[in-house]
């Protein structure tokens, strides 16, 4: 005899389901993430009372609103320092910053490598799909060379970031990347971030049929999904340098850092405990 | 509630406006601090950056203001009292942030020690150019609280009210000082711990899965959740519901634009504070904030000296305007005098308040403060 049929999804306990459906486009990478990091969260057994979850502006900076955590909607751009204040004012806060490339690093950039630098932490996840998807597929710091955005009709002529070696050269204590076809690795290495104690990195290639894959000829998510099958070469401990993106080359996957250092909250209690004695006190709850 | 005994330094102080400020927000519970160095502001976040780890509270000086600026919204997210501090070009960058916590209802407070702009401007010189920029710089439509002190002393007791409003009524508060209040230095008195009162944050009482973050009571103030006391609450700047969630459309734009509006507007009364001198009875009323509203007291007392009916009505809190003080007092007088440190900002208010009776502007560009004869000279005109 088999038992009962179980009809929960298990990840739906983590999902604000009275928000679905979701804004996503068919073929959108996000939701695949979510699943992802949702069976994550499950699996690490963090208490989800004391995990945060905060979003920038855009699809990716949809996520905050579907996912059952104390979440934060922020401005465009602003998840970082947000996060940042979040978890310097409650500590026993494990704060995860979910938002996308152009949020992060166009916008966001500034806030991107300063609390890279001092180590603050969070678990900073970021969904690459190379365009602005919410406003209409406008070129970002990290669209490939010779791709085509609304803002780059001709193809694009700037160099784009290599946001592994970035995470990796401002202080990043685990720097790694998967796309939405590695969903066991992914899960993997978000269930390593979360673990971590500093600001952890997660890089998510994920297509947007869309507004990018369309302009490019990559097909539908699913054609972008196999595309990405045949690009990506996964090397674990390979160097950031190599993790350089081109319109059709190969995708460099893999965890690529995972590294010790004190957390800005450290730091801080470790220099003014030995500066002031007695005399420090820490932040009462 | 009383203060917390360990951010107050109960006595007499001889301190600028800036040094007060920071002793101010430490007595209103302020616990967080996120800030960018920007003169004339920077004694404040200097003063906390010596002060907080002695008291139990987090600085942390940032990228810029737009981090800043958000910053202390996360803080205020995770429970705590908090504050961040600029200038001119700073305040700009943070116009954004205001609206995120107007949106949100984020309590938290801005200082803005006022310089000569616009741009770069007047880096070390005074200006009162940024009232019109703090009651509208960051878009949409809002309503905002604002106060503006006189004296170091007022840089303290100003500071506590505006984390206090902040509070009770869920709106950033900001604290517009200028670089002259911000850099002089007078005698503060810092009372007792048990005679400072403190407006605590209103927690929610409602069970975890009965927790509405926008529902708000009679009041129209929704009490706050905390982020890590398991209520799994939705925050967003996007038109929202009493879930929380987005709900984008006429009727909830409408819906909840008139709630965060009109609990400031429907209790404008209780929030305004103006101080008057010789109003009743008077002549010519000068209305005025911030240093000018020192600068006009020779003026005042020169025509008073020639058996002058001349009346002063200072402005403690500046937004929401003090217009129903300015409407009663209309009718009785001849003129209202408004100088100000900018080329006429807060007289469009009166003007707007005073119905048929005459105002004059003294505008002054910045840089110093008025001669007190140029004032002096208008009031003898509105005479």
């Amino acid at each position: 005899m088999t038992g009962p049929v179980v009809m929960e999804n298990p990840v739906e306990r983590y999902l604000r389901t009275d928000r679905i459906p979701h804004i996503w486009c068919s073929g959108c990478g996000i939701g695949t993430t979510v699943n992802c990091f949702a069976r994550a969260i499950d699996e690490c057994g963090i208490d989800l009372d004391k995990l945060a979850i905060v979003s920038g502006i855009g699809c990716t900076g949809r996520v905050a609103g579907y996912t059952r955590l104390d979440s934060f909607h922020t401005t465009h751009g602003r998840a970082i320092p947000f996060a940042t204040g979040l978890k310097l004012a409650n500590p026993d806060l494990k704060v995860v910053v979910y938002s996308g490339d152009g949020d992060l690093t166009a916008i966001g950039g500034n806030h991107f490598i300063h609390a890279a630098r001092r180590n603050v932490d969070m678990t900073v996840i970021c969904v690459n799909n190379l365009t602005y998807g919410m406003t209409g597929g406008q070129v970002t710091p990290t669209t490939p060379e010779d791709a085509i955005a609304t803002t780059s009709p001709y193809g694009n002529f700037e160099q784009n970031f290599n946001l592994p070696y970035l995470a990796e050269s401002c202080g990043a204590v685990y720097v790694a990347r998967w796309t939405v076809y590695h969903v066991t690795q992914l899960k993997k290495s978000m269930r390593e971030a979360l673990g971590k104690k500093g600001f952890s990195f997660v890089e998510i290639i994920s297509p947007c049929p869309t507004l990018y894959g369309r302009r490019n000829r990559r097909g539908d998510g699913l054609d972008e999904l196999k595309d990405y099958k045949k690009r990506s070469q996964i090397k674990n401990g390979a160097s950031t340098r190599e993790c350089d993106l081109s319109l059709d080359g190969p995708i460099v996957v893999g965890k690529f850092v995972d590294r010790d250092r004190e957390t800005f909250q450290e730091a801080m209690d470790r220099h003014l405990s030995a500066k002031l004695g007695d005399r420090y006190r820490r932040l009462a709850g | 509630m009383h203060a917390d005994p360990a951010g107050v330094l109960t006595g007499a102080h001889f301190v600028d406006g800036d040094h007060a400020c920071c002793e101010g927000a430490l007595a209103a519970g302020c616990r967080f601090v996120a800030g960018y160095p920007i003169t004339p502001s920077t004694e404040v976040v200097e003063r906390i950056a010596w002060r907080f780890p002695e008291v139990g509270g987090v600085f942390i000086q940032m990228e810029d203001e737009l981090a800043s600026s958000i910053a202390i919204a996360g803080a205020a997210w995770a429970g705590q009292k908090a504050m961040t501090v600029t200038s001119g070009p700073g305040f700009s960058l943070m116009m954004e942030h205001i609206g995120f916590a107007v949106m949100t209802e984020t309590p938290c407070v801005f200082v803005n020690v006022q310089r000569g702009g616009p741009s770069t401007g007047l880096p070390t010189l005074p200006g009162q150019a940024d009232m019109m920029q703090a009651r509208w710089g960051s878009h949409g439509d809002y309503e905002i609280i604002a106060v503006s002190p006189n004296s170091p002393q007022e840089c303290f007791d100003l500071t506590i009210k505006a984390f206090n409003l902040s509070e009770r009524y869920r709106v950033p508060v900001l604290v517009m000082m200028d670089e002259c209040v911000g850099h002089m230095m007078e005698r503060v008195v810092i009372p007792k711990p048990e005679e400072i009162d403190i407006y605590p944050r209103r927690f929610t009482e409602a069970p975890q899965d009965e927790y509405l973050p926008y529902a708000a009571g009679d009041d129209m103030v929704p009490p706050m959740a905390k982020a890590g006391a398991g209520y799994h609450f939705h925050i967003t700047g996007l038109t929202h519901d009493e879930r929380g969630y987005p709900d984008m459309n006429a009727a909830g734009q409408a819906r909840l634009l008139r709630r965060i509006t009109e609990k400031i507007t429907k209790n404008a009364s209780a929030i305004t504070d103006v101080v008057e001198d010789g109003v009743k009875g008077a002549e010519v009323v000068v209305v005025a904030y911030g240093i000018t509203s020192r600068v006009v007291l020779p003026a005042i007392e020169q025509m008073r000296k020639r058996g002058r009916k001349v009346g002063l009505l200072r402005l403690r809190t500046v937004w929401p305007f003090p217009e129903q003080k300015i409407r009663a007092i209309a009718p009785s007088v001849k003129a209202f005098v408004v100088p100000e440190l900018n080329l006429g900002q807060m007289v469009r208010e009166v003007e707007r308040c005073a119905g048929s009776t005459r105002v004059i502007s003294v505008p002054h560009a910045g840089g110093t403060v008025h001669n007190p004869a140029t004032i002096a000279e208008a009031i003898a005109e509105a005479l």
